[in-house]
């Protein structure tokens, strides 16, 4: 059968293969619009960093669960330990420029990702669950115990951060921390969307769709989901840091179930395996929370919830089906 | 020479249930061997129990005379044990393409890759090519596999164990539930894998099974019943009457 149009095969099946990887002219427009937001909204820069940093933290969750289906509730055990780290290294003076106490503080979220990485992926999903939200459970106690180290309950008091690179000192308003934020995220979304369309991220894929085949053709899925594991981790430890450090301060609360649940809610909303689900999310969590406390800010939660009752009501496939030929845009287009 | 695949003394119970009982089977290298029973006789449990799906609970498992039986099911295959499912176990979001793609990528020792665009590897790409060439997937490689027909779908399953090279191919019931018009497809393409290449299949088509088979082994409740040659099996009274009676019965 190999007849003379096996070589225009090749040329097709090479094309297809990679065609997940072409960027699209709506992400181009995405990330242009995002670029944009430096100097159209300089009056914004807070949520601005706010929502990228929330942005950052659910395209990690994302990973795990719109890729390789490993389901989390207790992904702020990550976040939070990236946020203590970044702020345990410019509160002593350990790492004094903050681009390097970042990348630390993600390696080290990247090690404590890993070690828990062989407790929760044993089991089903139920199981997991339960162990994700143990893991951060446990976590947050150790960081209320253990106050002369953490501060306890009254949070991380004294943290300055230097300047960036030495040079662009934090400023009031939050110019320097929402480019820096921005920055950090463009990067590491442009990292996993390269690990999300090699062999790699399309092994994970199959390992989500039938584990059971995936084994049986080669893929060695435990490991698989460990690696992917550990590198969300480090992307969720990285976000923490990100927020000790444009926030000049760390609390309890990066630690808290709350924040966990959070991010579940922010990936309903933008959507999972599409790597734009957290960003959009985050937008429009964020937005729809400034917004609804605005009006009534007792009751913003109260709204967050009705939201999610109509979604799970209308049910995920019919919201899939709203959201359908959006998502193909941004895939296709 | 050591056989291809054996197994000495294999066990599966749960609880008190005996699956597969002390299991003694042998199987020799380029055999077309086929493990035949009555449903319920614990062969897709002994499939199970070589891929490594399942640990035996006694007995150990041999591949080229080496011990696997502690081994997990992934590094199995990478020693070129191989199966397919009686139930289709597919991708149903992946498409005919990315799934050969894993099976090959894996197999070339490129699937971990992580900073590579997927399809960006030559070598790779031909043998993907290959392999849909040989099965007639090309023209749906880009379809979504939930969405194939069945006798496609099922072409994909045995496209996608062959992919992965196997040295010994477990075939379960692999034209199973297939049309009449399609099953041609799937048995051609077994029947042209290279003569070195070990098949031990389940199947409860006797004209298949005596078509194809040079050797086969009867299972009933658990146990190895007897083996020996098509001719033998077709002539012993014992398997008519064990086996064959009791599916006359069932019918």
């Amino acid at each position: 059968m190999i007849g003379p149009g096996s070589g225009s095969l090749t040329a097709a099946v090479a094309y297809h293969l990679a065609r997940r990887a072409h960027w699209r002219g709506l992400e181009i427009a995405f990330w242009a619009i995002t670029l944009l937001t430096i100097f159209l909204l300089p009056g914004k820069h807070l949520i601005l960093t706010e929502i990228a940093i929330l942005g950052l933290f659910a395209l990690s969750l994302d990973l795990l669960i719109g890729y390789a289906g490993v389901l989390s509730l207790g992904h702020a055990a990550y976040f939070g330990f990236g946020a203590y780290a970044a702020g345990l290294f410019a509160k002593h003076g350990i790492i004094g420029e903050p681009f390097f106490a970042l990348l630390a503080a993600g390696l080290a979220t990247a090690a404590l990702g890993f070690a828990t990485s062989f407790l929760v992926l044993r089991g089903s999903d139920l199981t997991r669950l339960m162990v994700t939200l143990g893991v951060s459970l446990v976590l947050r106690e150790i960081a209320n115990r253990y106050d002369g180290l953490t501060g306890g309950a009254d949070g991380l008091q004294g943290i300055t951060v230097a300047p960036l690179f030495g040079r662009f000192a934090f400023d009031i308003s939050g110019h320097v921390a929402y480019v820096y934020s921005l920055a950090v995220l463009f990067i590491l979304f442009l990292v996993a969307r390269r690990i999300i369309y090699s062999p790699f991220g399309l092994s994970l894929r199959a390992v989500k769709g039938n584990p059971l085949r995936a084994a049986a053709i080669g893929i060695g899925v435990n490991w698989r989901l460990v690696w992917i594991y550990t590198i969300a981790a480090a992307y969720a430890g990285i976000a923490g840091a990100l927020l000790t450090q444009t926030a000049q301060f760390c609390s309890l609360d990066v630690l808290s179930f709350d924040r966990s649940a959070d991010l579940l809610v922010v990936l309903i909303l933008g959507g999972t395996g599409y790597l734009y689900g957290g960003l959009i999310g985050a937008i429009l969590f964020k937005l729809a929370q400034d917004w609804i406390a605005g009006i009534t800010p007792q009751y913003w939660q109260f709204w967050i919830g009705l939201t999610l009752v109509v979604i799970v009501l209308v049910g995920s496939e019919r919201m899939a089906g709203l959201l359908g030929p959006i998502r193909k845009l941004v895939q296709k287009a | 020479m050591p056989f291809a695949l054996e197994t000495v003394g294999a066990t599966v119970h749960f609880g008190g249930i005996y699956a597969v009982n002390e299991v003694s089977l042998r199987v020799e290298k380029g055999a077309r061997h086929a493990l035949i029973g009555p449903n319920g006789a614990g062969k897709t449990t002994l499939i199970n129990l070589l891929t490594g799906v399942l640990q035996p609970s006694a007995g150990k498992i041999l591949l080229e005379g080496n011990d696997i039986t502690g081994l997990a099911p992934h590094r199995r295959v990478g020693l070129g044990l191989t199966r397919t499912f009686q139930i289709n176990q597919l991708f149903g979001d992946l498409t005919p393409l990315e799934t050969i793609g894993l099976a090959v990528s894996e197999r070339m020792g490129s699937g971990g890759d992580w900073w590579r665009v997927a399809g960006s590897r030559p070598s790779v790409d031909k043998q993907i090519v290959e392999i849909l060439e040989r099965f007639h997937l090309a023209d749906v490689m880009l379809e979504r596999t939930a969405t194939l027909p069945y006798g496609k779908q099922r072409l994909l399953e045995i496209a996608v164990a062959i992919a992965c090279r196997p040295q010994v191919l477990l075939l379960d019931e692999p034209a199973a539930g297939v049309p009449e018009d399609e099953r041609h497809e799937i048995l051609a393409s077994v029947a042209a894998l290279p003569k070195d290449v070990t098949v031990l299949f389940i199947e409860h088509d006797m004209d298949l099974v005596f078509s194809f088979a040079d050797r086969i082994s009867v299972m009933v409740n658990g146990a190895l019943f007897t083996e020996g040659t098509p001719d033998e099996v077709a002539n012993d009274a014992r398997v008519k009457a064990v086996y064959l009676g009791e599916d006359v019965v069932d019918e």
